[in-house]
């Protein structure tokens, strides 16, 4: 194992987390150059978020471990905050605070200079085209609408790693291309990237690498092109045929004897326990 | 000093939130008064006795009479006499009248009350109770025992005069006064002194009870439900992911609740004070410090309950199974010492019992710091012990 590799942001070493007996991330071996955009993808329960959770610092591992320009993501928590951003699968924004409001609190929990924070919140919402909603309150946007606030949010320290899951999900056809392009636009400006996505296209249009993770392990990790020649029945590939040669087409919410309501707003049930 | 900042940007939010959500802001400024205005009138004081119906029952023109009137016009609190007077034939039909709740208590003078107060027999009255509402009963039987007692004195005194001016007449100047009469009468009197002005009712007694009941409770179920709440729309990881100190969010949460408390704490005193007559008669300064040390001794309870709950409602519903017996332990209701003797053992390991108890002090005693400090030092150290435990807990659980 090699670490303080030059041009990995981030290393990933066999990163393990159990729920009680339950694995959801299993020894999670990769690693994240500097400047590229990652995607990492996997069905349902895959253990995406979780893998995401643990480098964001907002859970400890159960065994492995993980630097993020080198700092150790346990260790030095508060190290690794001060680099990271994240949209997570929940919007972080506040309903009943304004975006600005919204901005301003998170900006100051990082210490950030006034200035700062007010010449970031007028950038990155005009960028965003939130400038006529600044001062409404959060609860009255469209999920659209909240979505580019949160991303603001996360760009408030100026990162160096955006941890993105699933920000274009239940977004229309306009937001998500004004997302998309956003995430190219700050990755050319050299904010590196983890991408999670449902979506194959987008995907593979964002993506310099792809890992895909199933059952909690990594079982796939190389760039789009290169994944696209396991499949060998077709003649034209898509990232889709990948995935689905790799992870199988048998839907994951079935066979698990334990099924809790989720109190997400996308699928009815989660997983909560898994045959293996 | 940054932890004081980041503390300060927390409560500030939580705050901001809660003034502007209406239905929370209504139920937070409605729950105290209706809590007050519950146990205000539920045990009942001098001050709830206005305007009560008596079924009276006077077969005698005289003294009966004007043992009546003296009844009709009594006033014990404010412009509004004690009692109502209803007429009734005879005993049976009080008894009747209590039975179809029209009156709350009767009175009974027979024919012959003039007729044996002057030829030196006793007289007698008769009261009825109304067994199904003991607590009034117990005051009406007791304000009319002394007021028939008192109107007894006046008629013996008068009795006593005559005798003694019959005894050994006297100039006029010289005649003997009511004091003399009043001391063979009543040879030995009980003269009260409080170390407080006026006379306290029950009321001051449970009104530092209530106060701290409802605002400790209240910081207490805010505090978990806050952070349930965020949790649950993972708001939460987006302060946890910021590098601030984890004792700043807790305590910055713990303070917007501590606010909320101490204006809880207000509008029960105003309306204690407004509806009940209940005055304070410490510093003020002592009483809020009280209630943010109460506070601060739950703080530490309230984070381990929201750490152990995921949810909002699990939290709730946890610090109810805590709540409920606290209630009746801590003495907001009944004395401590009046309890068997374990169950004042369990109450000296509640905080709310030393933070009741020296409210107490202050608002009815008027005791000032010497007189409470153990309870100040006990309610911080409870405060700290509790959070030591708290904090690391919710630091391990918030990441598990
Ligand atoms: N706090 C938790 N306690 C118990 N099980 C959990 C917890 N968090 C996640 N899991 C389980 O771990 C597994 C991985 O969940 P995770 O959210 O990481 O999946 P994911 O790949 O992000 O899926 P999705 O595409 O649905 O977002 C799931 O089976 C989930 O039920
Ligand atoms: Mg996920």
């Amino acid at each position: 194992m090699t670490q303080n590799t030059i041009g990995n942001i981030l290393e990933v070493r066999n990163l393990t987390k159990k729920f009680g007996n339950f694995v959801a991330v299993d020894q999670v071996t990769f690693d994240i150059q500097k400047g590229e955009i990652f995607g990492f993808l996997g069905p349902n329960g895959a253990g995406k978020s979780t893998t995401i959770r643990m480098l964001t610092t907002l859970l400890r591992p159960t065994s492995g471990k993980a630097t993020l320009l080198n700092y150790d993501i346990v260790n030095q928590s508060d190290k690794v905050r001060k680099h990271i951003g994240l949209v997570a699968e929940k919007i972080i924004l506040y309903d009943r605070l304004t975006a600005r409001e919204n901005l301003e609190f998170f900006g100051n929990l990082f210490h950030l200079p006034q200035t700062d924070i007010k010449e970031r919140t007028r950038k990155w919402i005009a960028r965003l085209d939130m400038e006529n909603w600044v001062n409404a309150q959060v609860g009255t946007f469209s999920t659209g609408m909240k979505q580019r606030i949160n991303i603001a949010r996360a760009l408030l320290t100026e990162p160096d790693i955006l941890f993105l899951d699933e920000p274009t999900l239940g977004l229309d056809p306009q937001t998500t291309h004004l997302i998309r392009q956003f995430i190219r636009e700050l990755n050319e400006q050299g904010v590196t990237i983890l991408l999670t996505t449902h979506d194959m296209l987008e995907a593979e249009e964002l993506s310099n690498r792809i890992a895909i993770i199933d059952h909690g392990k990594i079982v796939a990790q190389d760039t789009a092109e290169n994944l696209k020649k396991i499949v060998s029945e077709k003649d034209h590939p898509t990232l889709e045929d990948v995935f689905l040669q790799i992870t199988g087409t048998q839907i994951r919410d079935t066979g698990n004897e334990r099924m809790t309501p989720t109190h997400g707003h996308r699928f009815g049930f989660r997983k909560t326990s898994r045959v293996r | 000093m940054n932890t004081f900042k980041d503390l300060w940007q927390i409560a500030k939010k939580d705050l901001l939130e809660f003034a502007r959500d209406k239905l929370r802001l209504v139920t937070f400024l409605i729950m105290p008064m209706f809590m007050m205005i519950m146990t205000g009138f539920i045990f009942p004081n001098q001050n709830t006795l206005k305007n009560i119906s008596l079924g009276v029952t006077n077969q005698d023109s005289q003294y009966g009479q004007k043992l009546v009137e003296t009844i009709s016009v009594l006033k014990l609190t404010g412009n509004n006499p004690a009692f109502q007077i209803k007429s009734y034939a005879n005993l049976d039909a009080i008894k009747d009248g209590i039975k179809k709740q029209e009156i709350s208590g009767g009175l009974v003078i027979l024919e012959d009350f003039t007729q044996k107060v002057n030829q030196n027999q006793q007289a007698e009255v008769t009261l009825v109770e109304d067994p199904s509402n003991p607590q009034i009963s117990a005051l009406v039987s007791q304000t009319l025992m002394q007021t028939v007692a008192a109107f007894g004195q006046q008629i013996g005194i008068q009795k006593i005069n005559l005798l003694l001016n019959s005894l050994s007449p006297v100039p006029e100047q010289s005649q003997p006064k009511d004091n003399s009469a009043l001391a063979i009468l009543a040879p030995v009197g009980t003269k009260l002194e409080s170390i407080i002005p006026g006379n306290p009712n029950y009321f001051e007694f449970i009104a530092p009870g209530i106060m701290a009941m409802i605002v400790m409770t209240a910081v207490l179920t805010g505090l978990a439900a806050s952070i349930a709440r965020e949790k649950e729309q993972g708001t939460l990881d987006g302060i946890l992911i910021s590098p601030i100190n984890r004792l700043a969010i807790i305590l910055g949460k713990a303070l917007a609740q501590a606010i909320r408390g101490l204006i809880q704490g207000a509008i029960v005193l105003l309306l204690a004070f407004l509806l009940f007559g209940v005055t304070i008669h410490g510093s003020l300064f002592l009483v809020a410090s009280l209630l943010l040390l109460g506070i601060f001794s739950f703080v530490g309870l309230g984070i381990l309950v929201s750490a152990v709950a995921t949810e909002q409602e699990t939290a709730t519903q946890l610090l109810f199974m805590f709540q409920f017996p606290m209630l009746f332990l801590s003495g907001v209701f009944f004395p401590i010492l009046m309890m068997p003797r374990f169950m004042q053992q369990i109450a000296h390991l509640i905080p709310l019992t030393y933070a009741i108890n020296a409210l107490r002090k202050v608002m009815v005693l008027g005791a000032g710091l010497p007189s409470v400090q153990t309870e100040l030092l006990i309610l911080f150290l409870f405060g700290a012990a509790t959070l030591a435990v708290a904090v690391p807990v919710f630091k391990r659980v918030i990441t598990k």
